[in-house]
């Protein structure tokens, strides 16, 4: 067997491992295994391109593979979960940048050794201009996660965006048409860039999930693309693998929102006018700790409804310590969580994992909303749109018909909230008018840790 | 590896991944996002190609940190999942 049989034949194993490993990911029972078989998989397709003929300096790759290893490592072992989504868009950025290097160098190669075929030129080129997006994309929704990024755009952006994607075309048949020209490449990168930045800036608050699991897929494309100028199937397969996943996973935050892709990328979030106190006039019911301590003493079964509001207040191990003073006297406590809640898929749950919830006591919005008309009381922790009924109820709505928690069907409603401002949708909220409703105002870990106090002493 | 072989395993591959990833719950939503993250580091394999084969200081530039942006993706990517999901399995056992 040739050495290239080798690398090939282990290139089929990892390609392997990816498939049972991104299988695995997919059940809480499997998840961990499936995670250690990808993980397999790469370092075996690592070693395997060790033994490359073409490979003919070894002391670089250890420098910048150790470099790499110290650094991923550090991130990942010390960042707090309520970082999560920076560090995952990040990591999405780091792969699309890598992507780009990878195709430009091999491309560029080519050229030099007259060995260039369309295929290769043709990759290249949309490489080139994907892995761009991915890079400056996730360093904007880095940025903007943080928190230290407010910039949302100015006025001309949709125009200038609309051009960066527009010329694309053209540059990529320029690249294909005179390979030998590498200023096109560059164009295509820079065109790339701008489309990241400017596709990203726009976007913020409840949109932010659907362009995390997005940015995921692209990252995927961009490698899948690179194999295609390698000329390396294992690129080709892991990479689509993990595009095809990414867009499902968009797909399935998009229906969470009843918007489509498209919206959410090219039309800003529709935003009502809501000013916050005005709204409401005297509808609303202020409330207190031990007002609420006295409502979960007489409950049979509490639901919580976490929002970004809870991420923001670091909330969540304040939330477990009222889950288990109210278990403690025999109440049920369930979570309701909708798919949008947070910034990033499944954020809600990270955070609330972190604070040692089983995850059997985190319900969907499907297998919850059911479930209100026999509970007693839901507290609603720094959530608004997801459980604004306006939603179902008025048609003109900007909102309308975006699937929600249906908190207002349980008996009594507590929202924990710092005050009436609007949410990311800017419209107000009938639910904090509605007979059933008391408004807790208060910073979410604060409000909670009152509540718990308040029980203890009662 | 023809065009078309190429073209096939992308095909292939596209719909297998949309077949695996059908119907995860959200509470894997995450992990399964940065899991499949770390596996899309695997132009890292590209990287150490293009950094090791002393073609030109250019490429071999763009390979050199090709890789360590790629390395970083890879092990960040899969150990913090692996911190994540050890989150949901400690849990487990604590309550039993």
């Amino acid at each position: 067997m040739s050495r290239l049989d080798i690398i090939d034949l282990g290139y089929l194993v990892s390609a392997v491992l990816f498939i049972m490993g991104l299988k695995g990911l997919g059940r809480p029972r499997t998840a961990p295994r499936g995670n250690l078989l990808g993980a397999a998989g790469m370092f075996l397709a690592v070693l395997v391109t060790l033994l490359n003929q073409d490979i003919l300096t070894y002391t670089m790759l250890a420098l910048a593979l150790a470099i790499g290893t110290a650094i991923g490592a550090v991130l990942a072992l010390k960042v707090k979960m309520t970082s999560m989504p920076e560090l995952v868009a990040l990591f999405n950025g780091f792969g699309g940048g890598a992507s780009v290097m990878v195709a430009a160098a091999s491309f560029i190669e080519a050229v030099d050794l007259n060995a260039h075929t369309t295929q290769i030129s043709v990759a290249a080129a949309v490489t080139a201009f994907i892995g761009a997006i991915t890079l400056t994309g996730s360093m904007i929704a880095f940025g903007k996660l943080k928190g230290s990024l407010k910039w949302s755009g100015f006025p001309g952006l949709s125009l200038l965006r609309a051009a960066s994607l527009l010329v694309a075309i053209p540059l990529a048949v320029l690249l294909v048409m005179q390979p030998e020209n590498q200023g096109w490449l560059w164009a295509l990168v820079a065109a790339g860039f701008i489309l990241g930045v400017l596709g990203t800036v726009p976007i913020g608050g409840a949109d932010m999930p659907v362009v995390i699991a997005l940015l995921n897929a692209l990252s995927g494309v961009a490698a899948s693309t690179t194999g295609f100028v390698l000329d390396n199937p294992l690129l080709i397969i892991a990479g689509s693998l993990v595009g095809a996943s990414g867009l499902v996973l968009t797909q399935v935050m998009c229906k969470a929102m009843n918007r489509s892709l498209l919206e959410v990328l090219f039309t800003a979030a529709p935003t009502g006018s809501s000013s916050g106190d005005d709204d409401y006039g005297d509808g609303v019911t202020a409330t207190s700790g031990e007002e609420v301590a006295m409502l979960l003493e007489i409950a049979k079964r509490v639901v919580i409804v976490p929002g970004y509001g809870m991420a923001v207040a670091q909330a969540q191990h304040a939330v477990r310590d009222l889950m288990v003073k109210l278990e403690a006297s025999g109440v049920e406590v369930v979570f309701g969580i909708h798919p949008v809640a947070g910034r990033m898929p499944g954020h809600m749950n990270v955070l609330l994992a972190e604070a040692e919830i089983d995850y059997e006591l985190l319900f969907d919005m499907d297998q919850i909303n059911p479930t209100f008309a026999r509970t007693d009381v839901t507290i609603v922790i720094g959530a608004n749109d997801v459980v604004n009924p306006a939603a179902r109820t008025d048609p003109d709505s900007t909102i309308a018909g975006m699937p929600i928690l249906d908190v207002d069907h349980s008996r009594t409603v507590v929202v924990i909230k710092r005050s009436l401002s609007p949410g990311f949708a800017g419209i107000s909220n009938p639910l904090f008018v509605a007979d059933n409703a008391l408004l807790y105002f208060a910073d979410a870990r604060e409000a909670v840790l009152e509540i718990v106090a308040a029980l203890h002493e009662g | 590896m023809t065009l078309l072989i190429a073209l096939t395993l992308f095909v292939l591959a596209v719909f297998l991944g949309m077949e695996l990833i059908s119907k995860v719950p959200a509470t894997l939503h995450t992990p399964l996002m940065s899991g499949s993250n770390a596996i899309s580091g695997i132009t890292l394999i590209g990287a150490l190609v293009s950094a090791g084969t002393d073609h030109s200081v250019l490429t071999t530039t763009l390979g050199f940190v090709a890789v360590t942006l790629a390395t970083i993706n890879v092990v960040g990517g899969f150990l913090v999942t692996n911190r994540m999901l050890s989150m949901f399995a400690g849990r487990k056992k604590n309550r039993s």
